[in-house]
C-alpha cells in the first residue's frame, strides 16, 4: 500500500511538474522562434540582476516567461457585472484540469523497478514493479477522449457567461468547432485501435517496439500514415490554433470566448493551450511514434533489424525511455509552433466544410480501408 | 466557367446596340428602367434572368491548379520555406552571426540611416567657435511641440552680436522633427544632421540635448562658413559624421 502510494505520488508529481514546465517553456519556445523564422530576435530583455552586482542574467530571454506570470499573478483581476457569476469563475478551471488529467493515461516510460535503481529502497518496495503512468487504465484512449471532451464545456461555459456579443459568439464558435474536429479526432484513432486490437495506450506502446517487415518500427506512423495526418490536424483544431484558431479569431472577436477575462483567468486558458500542446504532442508520439521507446527498443533493450539483440541494464533503460519521450514531445511541440506560424487563418465556413466534407469522409474512407486489411490479414474469417 | 454563365445571360430592356457591351458584365434593370407597370415581384424575376445571382466575373480570376487545391502539398511547401529560413538563422546563430534583420537599438547603431534622414539638431558655430545663435527665440516660437527652451546671456563687449545663449535646449522626448526651427531661424545658426542622439534612458527628463552637444558639429568643410571654426575654445567631442557621400552634413537651408 504504502509503496504504491509513494510511487504514485511521485509519478503525480512529476507528470504535473512536467506538464506545468513544458507550458512555461513553450511561451519562450513559440516567441523565439517565431522570431528566428521571420527575421527577428524575440524577447530578450527581461533580466534577473544578482544582488548587490551589476550582473544581469539574460539567458536568451528565458525570463519574460517569469515576468509575464508575474505581471498576471499581480493584475486587476476585473469581474464584468455578468448574471452569472458561478460559470465565469468556474469556466477557466474547467478548461485547465481536464487538460492536466489526459496525461494521467499516457505512459511516458516502461515498467520500472525502484528497487533496482536505488538499491537503498529495496527492502521498501520488496522488487515490485510500476508501469511509469500515473493511471495504468485499460480504457486508455477512452479516457483520453472523455477528459479532452470536457474542454468544451469550459470554452462554452466561459463565452456563455461573459455577457458580451463577443464572447458568446467565440463559445459558439470553440463549440462546434471542438465536436466536429473531436469526431474527426475520434475516428482517426480508430484505425489505429483496429491495428492494434487494444484501447490500452501502454499496450499500443508495446506493440510498436517491433517490426514490419522486419525492418521498419512497426510504429503507428507507418500503420496508419494518413490517421497521423489527419490526427495532428484535428488536434491543432482542437487546440484552437492558428490556422483553426477562429473562437478567438482577435480581427473579428478580440479574444473571443475569453474576451472578459483578465489576469490570472486569462492566462489559464492561454496556460491550458500551451499545456494542450504538449498534450497534443504526446498523444501523437504516444499512437504514432513509438511513444518513449527508441526504434527497435522495448523494455529490454534493442532489438535490431537482423535479430541482434542489445542487452541494456534497467537503469539505463529507464533513463532513456525518459529522455526519449521529453524530445519526441518538444519536437512535437515544436512542429505544431512551426505550423501555427506558417499558415495563414481559415475562414469559418471554410474551417467547419474542412472538417465535414473533406477531413470525415477520408477518415471514413481510410477507417473502411484499415478494416478491410485487418480482417483479411485475421484470416477473412 | 463564368464566362460562359455570363454568355448564356441575355439581357432585357437593353437597346440592341449596347447588347455586346452588356454580355460581359450584364446591367440590371434598375427600378427606374422598368415600366411602372411591373410589378414589384416581376422585376425581382427580371433582375434574376438579368443575371443578378451570377458572381461578377474579374478579369484576374484567381485560379488555383488541381495540385495548389489538394492543399497538401502547398501547406508542405510553406512550411519548408519558413523551417528554411529558422534553419538558416539558427545556424548563423550557432556559427555566432547575427540572423536577425533587426538592430539592438542602444548597443548597436544602424549603420544605413537614410541619406535624408534628419534626426539630430546641431548648432553651428562662427569661426572662433562661439554659437553663431543670437538667441532671438525664433526657432523657440514657431516650435509646434513647444520644446526648445533658451537661456539668453548678453555680453556688451561684442555690439555685433551682443545677445548668445547661455543654455539652449530640446526636449527630444517631445520634439515631432518638422524641422521647422531651421526654416525659421534668421542666422542659420541651427541645423539638423542625419545622425541620431545617443539619449536613451528611462527617465524623460534625461532626454533633453544640451547646448554642449549641439555645438559639436565639426564638419571638414561647408558651403557657408569657414569651416572648421579656428581658435576660439576648442570644439568638444568627436565629429558627428564626416561621411559626405551620405549627404549628411551639408543642409544649408
Amino acid at each position: 500500500m504504502l509503496p504504491d502510494l509513494s510511487i504514485t505520488l511521485v509519478f503525480i508529481a512529476g507528470s504535473i511538474g512536467l506538464l506545468m514546465g513544458f507550458g512555461g517553456l513553450l511561451t519562450w519556445v513559440e516567441r523565439k522562434q517565431a522570431a528566428v523564422m521571420s527575421d527577428r530576435i524575440g524577447a530578450n530583455r527581461a533580466y534577473i540582476r544578482i544582488p548587490f552586482t551589476n550582473m544581469k542574467l539574460v539567458w536568451l530571454g528565458l525570463f519574460h516567461g517569469m515576468a509575464d506570470g508575474l505581471k498576471m499573478l499581480l493584475k486587476e483581476d476585473f469581474k464584468p457585472r455578468t448574471y452569472d457569476q458561478l460559470a465565469y469563475t468556474l469556466a477557466p478551471y474547467v478548461v485547465f484540469a481536464p487538460v492536466l488529467l489526459v496525461f494521467a493515461v499516457i505512459p511516458f516510460g516502461g515498467m520500472i523497478d525502484p528497487g533496482k535503481i536505488l538499491p537503498s529502497l529495496a527492502g521498501f518496495f520488496e522488487g515490485r514493479t510500476y508501469p511509469m503512468q500515473v493511471a495504468n487504465l485499460s480504457a486508455g484512449i477512452l479516457v483520453v477522449f472523455a477528459f479532452s471532451g470536457l474542454t468544451i464545456l469550459g470554452t462554452m461555459l466561459a463565452g456563455w457567461s461573459s455577457d458580451n456579443k463577443f464572447s458568446l459568439l467565440g463559445g459558439l464558435r470553440a463549440g462546434s468547432q471542438m465536436i466536429s474536429y473531436e469526431l474527426v479526432m475520434g475516428l482517426t484513432v480508430m484505425g489505429l485501435i483496429l491495428v492494434f486490437g487494444t484501447v490500452d495506450l501502454r499496450d499500443m506502446v508495446n506493440q510498436q517496439s517491433g517490426m514490419i517487415g522486419g525492418f521498419l518500427p512497426a510504429w503507428g506512423l507507418f500503420y496508419q500514415p494518413l490517421a497521423a495526418i489527419l490526427f495532428l490536424t484535428a488536434a491543432i483544431a482542437e487546440n484552437k490554433r492558428i490556422p483553426f484558431d477562429l473562437p478567438e479569431a482577435e480581427s473579428e472577436l478580440v479574444a473571443g470566448y475569453y474576451t472578459e477575462y483578465s489576469a490570472m483567468k486569462m492566462g489559464l486558458f492561454m496556460f491550458a493551450e500551451f499545456i494542450e500542446i504538449a498534450i497534443v504532442a504526446a498523444l501523437f508520439a504516444t499512437l504514432f511514434l513509438g511513444g518513449y521507446n527508441l526504434p527497435y527498443m522495448n523494455d529490454a533493450g534493442f532489438t535490431l533489424p537482423g535479430g541482434n539483440t542489445i542487452a541494456i541494464s534497467h537503469g539505463f533503460v529507464v533513463l532513456l525511455q525518459l529522455f526519449t519521450f521529453l524530445a519526441k514531445i518538444f519536437l512535437l511541440c515544436v512542429f505544431q509552433i512551426q505550423i501555427r506560424w506558417s499558415l495563414p487563418r481559415f475562414r469559418y465556413d471554410q474551417m467547419l466544410s474542412f472538417a465535414w466534407k473533406l477531413l470525415l469522409p477520408i477518415t471514413l474512407v481510410n477507417l473502411a480501408i484499415t478494416a478491410v486489411i485487418v480482417w483479411i490479414k485475421d484470416g477473412a474469417r | 466557367m463564368n464566362t460562359e454563365l455570363h454568355t448564356s445571360v441575355t439581357p432585357i430592356h437593353t437597346a440592341p446596340g449596347i447588347a455586346t457591351a452588356a454580355r460581359v458584365t450584364p446591367t440590371l434593370p434598375s427600378p427606374s428602367d422598368a415600366p411602372t407597370s411591373v410589378p414589384r415581384q416581376e422585376l425581382h424575376q427580371l433582375r434574376y434572368n438579368a443575371g443578378a445571382h451570377v458572381r461578377k466575373a474579374y478579369w484576374n480570376e484567381p485560379t488555383m491548379t488541381l495540385w495548389e487545391r489538394s492543399y497538401l502539398p502547398e501547406i508542405l511547401r510553406g512550411l519548408t520555406i519558413t523551417t528554411g529560413i529558422f534553419l538558416r538563422n539558427m545556424f548563423k546563430w550557432v556559427t555566432g552571426r547575427k540572423g536577425a534583420l533587426t538592430t539592438y537599438y542602444p548597443e548597436e547603431k544602424r549603420a544605413d540611416y537614410a541619406p535624408r534622414n534628419r534626426g539630430k539638431h546641431i548648432l553651428t558655430q562662427r569661426p572662433d567657435g562661439s554659437p553663431q545663435c543670437i538667441a532671438c527665440n525664433m526657432c523657440a516660437t514657431v516650435c509646434p511641440a513647444k520644446v526648445i527652451e533658451i537661456e539668453v546671456g548678453f555680453d556688451v563687449n561684442d555690439p555685433a552680436h551682443p545677445k548668445s545663449p547661455v543654455r539652449f535646449e530640446i526636449d527630444y522626448s517631445r520634439c515631432v522633427f518638422c524641422g521647422l526651427c531651421i526654416e525659421a531661424c534668421p542666422e542659420d545658426a541651427i541645423r539638423m544632421v542625419q545622425d541620431v542622439p545617443e539619449l536613451v534612458s528611462n527617465d524623460r527628463f534625461n532626454m533633453w540635448l544640451t547646448m554642449e552637444e549641439m555645438l559639436t558639429w565639426n564638419p571638414q568643410s561647408d558651403v557657408l562658413k569657414p569651416y572648421p571654426p579656428k581658435g576660439g575654445k576648442p570644439i568638444v567631442g568627436a565629429p558627428v559624421n564626416r561621411d559626405e557621400s551620405r549627404g549628411g552634413v551639408s543642409s544649408t537651408h
